[in-house]
């Protein structure tokens, strides 16, 4: 056999530092051309649709977190509005606005994360530096809300796990003077960077089409060119309130994701500034009593709100009989949580719709036939985060 | 005309007597309908560009074991999760399989998403999809038996793992 007809099989991971994680990607390849790709997942599978349906409604918040850790308040916001939906509660105005400030802060650290590490991958070392600099302001104000840096679990079902703190309004101000001009900075390290833009232009190119048939959700739909924001089209948590508008990309590449992805922290912003601006007075939790957990000073205080806390905690709520869905825009596309309640206090199952699960199996269709090196940026434009694609 | 009256009438007459009934729980449609009938109705929704129904965004399943009432319509439940862009509407298709040999068509040749989503309700629910070219496991570990999602599977249980052998190694490991 001589050299030239030899297609060589190499192993990808589960190691390896461009794969964001425990994914294995087995190729085949033909000199530098990649003939088969094969993406290999359940690594880092823990079973957590299981756990959830062992566990009281509440209970299961917390396993919401660790699936998309990167974006742990849009995972909350999923799970608690499909209860809501299943229990028919209505939130206030106020929990509604701060949801969506949390979760829009949220997208900035998911993409400012993904944008150091992906250009980490493509040789950007000093990015993913500036990127986790922006992000600690983030993650601080996490802090600040729930006590947690990474899993925050600060949403509850009919509201947040306590108030807002009091310089909420002054810590996300400073992140808004703060952060425009990160991001002007970052276009002038990449944007018009001709490295940059001979490594993702016209690589990992998807059509409008193909990326419907995929699944595709988030950023990856959007740069085909295909306007489908779950924000504008079944607003939820109160998003029809607020003015923004959704970047669209022309050729499904690389580079038309990243753009989107820079644009949609710019959007994030302004939807902040609204959030700030406008934020109600009110109460921090709906007032449904045996189902959402009544407010903490009134639990020390009286009687039935202490018997109602014991009552949920112990024994939680029965939900109906039937089953809810609510799809959510998180930051890697739609995150929807389906809920099937049987009359009794567990779930008979919960399954998360997962967005990078879905959108990673496009990778094949992505990387065959075009060179070996064009993989690591196919896996970094898709944006995945392992704990979510293996549950 | 409003698009889930549009549906309604779009889905009795395709599916005739395959559409059993349409349930309507917080104002979010789901029709069931007899398993035979998926492929086609699939195959009706990418064709016509009126619905525009061409976006699967999720296939699941629900294990009913333990439920005596729900029981008899057959134990496993799939449900696929269907998205109009042009009308900016979800709906829901529901089937029921039966507990002994659970078996439904791949939707692969009609959507590409299908693939995995289809390998992991049977990597996880053990629900058999004819005609998917690829149905192994995806989340679990390779010598893992049973499916842990059904309601039987205990939920710590793990299988013992000190069985291996230099002489007589497992399958996956040979």
């Amino acid at each position: 056999m001589s050299l030239e007809e030899k297609t060589l099989h190499i192993n990808m991971g589960p190691q390896h530092p461009s794969t964001h994680g425990v994914l294995r990607v087995e190729l085949d390849v033909d000199g530098e051309t990649v003939v088969r790709a094969k993406p290999i997942i359940g690594y880092l599978h823990t079973g957590i649709e299981k756990t959830m349906e062992s566990k009281l409604y509440y209970k299961a918040i917390p396993c919401t977190d660790r699936m998309d850790y990167l974006a742990p308040m849009s995972n909350n916001l999923g799970f608690c509005l499909s209860v809501e939906k299943l229990m028919d509660i209505e939130v206030p105005e106020k929990v509604k606005w701060a949801r969506v400030c949390l979760t829009e802060l949220t997208r900035l650290n998911s993409h400012l994360v993904w944008i150091g590490t992906h250009a980490l991958d493509m040789g950007a070392m000093s990015m993913l530096l500036y990127a986790f600099r922006e992000r600690e302001s983030i993650i601080d104000i996490y802090e600040a809300c729930s006590g947690q840096r990474m899993m925050s679990t600060y949403f509850r079902i009919g509201g947040l796990a306590q108030d807002l703190p009091p310089d909420f309004d002054k810590k996300v101000r400073a992140i808004l003077a703060d952060i425009p001009s990160k991001l002007d900075d970052y276009e002038t390290l990449l944007t018009n960077n001709e490295i940059w833009i001979n490594r993702t232009k016209n690589v990992a190119v998807i059509s409008a089409d193909d990326a419907i048939n995929w699944g595709l959700t988030g950023p990856m739909l959007r740069g085909s060119g295909v306007n489908h924001d779950l924000r504008k089209d079944n607003p939820y948590s109160g998003y029809e309130n607020f003015d923004f508008d959704v970047p669209l990309g022309k050729n499904g590449d690389a580079y038309d994701r990243y753009l989107i992805r820079l644009e949609e922290m710019r959007q994030s912003l302004r939807i902040i500034r609204q959030c700030l601006d406008g934020m109600p007075e009110g109460p921090y939790r709906a007032h449904v009593p045996g189902v959402v957990l009544p407010p903490k000073d009134d639990v020390l205080h009286k009687m039935e709100s202490m018997i109602f806390h014991f009552k949920i905690i112990t024994e939680g709520f029965n939900a109906p009989k039937g089953a809810a869905y609510v799809g959510v825009e998180s930051p890697k596309g739609e995150i929807g949580f389906y809920i099937q309640g049987d009359g009794t206090n567990k779930p008979v199952r919960v399954r998360v719709r997962p967005p990078s699960f879905v959108n990673l199996a496009v990778l094949p269709a992505l990387t065959e036939g075009r060179l070996f090196s064009d993989v690591v940026c196919a896996i970094g434009s898709i944006d995945i985060v392992l704990g979510e694609v293996d549950r | 005309m409003a698009f889930e009256d549009q549906l309604r009438e779009f889905m009795k007459s395709t599916l005739g007597d395959a559409l059993i009934r349409e349930d309507n729980f917080r104002e979010q449609l789901s029709f069931y309908i007899k398993p035979e009938a998926i492929f086609d109705l699939c195959q009706t929704f990418v064709e016509d560009s009126s619905l525009d129904i061409r976006f699967l965004k999720d296939i699941t399943s629900v294990d009913w074991y333990g439920h005596e009432d729900e029981m008899a319509d057959g134990r496993f439940e799939v449900v696929y999760n269907f998205y109009s862009l042009k009308h900016k509407s979800r709906f829901f298709v529901k089937c029921r399989l039966p507990e002994d040999n659970p078996e439904i068509v791949s939707l692969t040749p009609l959507f590409n998403a299908a693939n995995w989503l289809e390998r992991e309700v049977w990597d996880l629910m053990g629900i058999t999809f004819t005609g998917h070219p690829d149905l192994t496991k995806i989340l679990t570990a390779d010598d893992l038996e049973g499916h842990p999602l059904r309601r039987d599977f205990p939920l710590t249980w793990e299988q013992p793992k000190f069985s291996w052998n230099m002489d007589d190694p497992p399958e996956v490991i040979k």
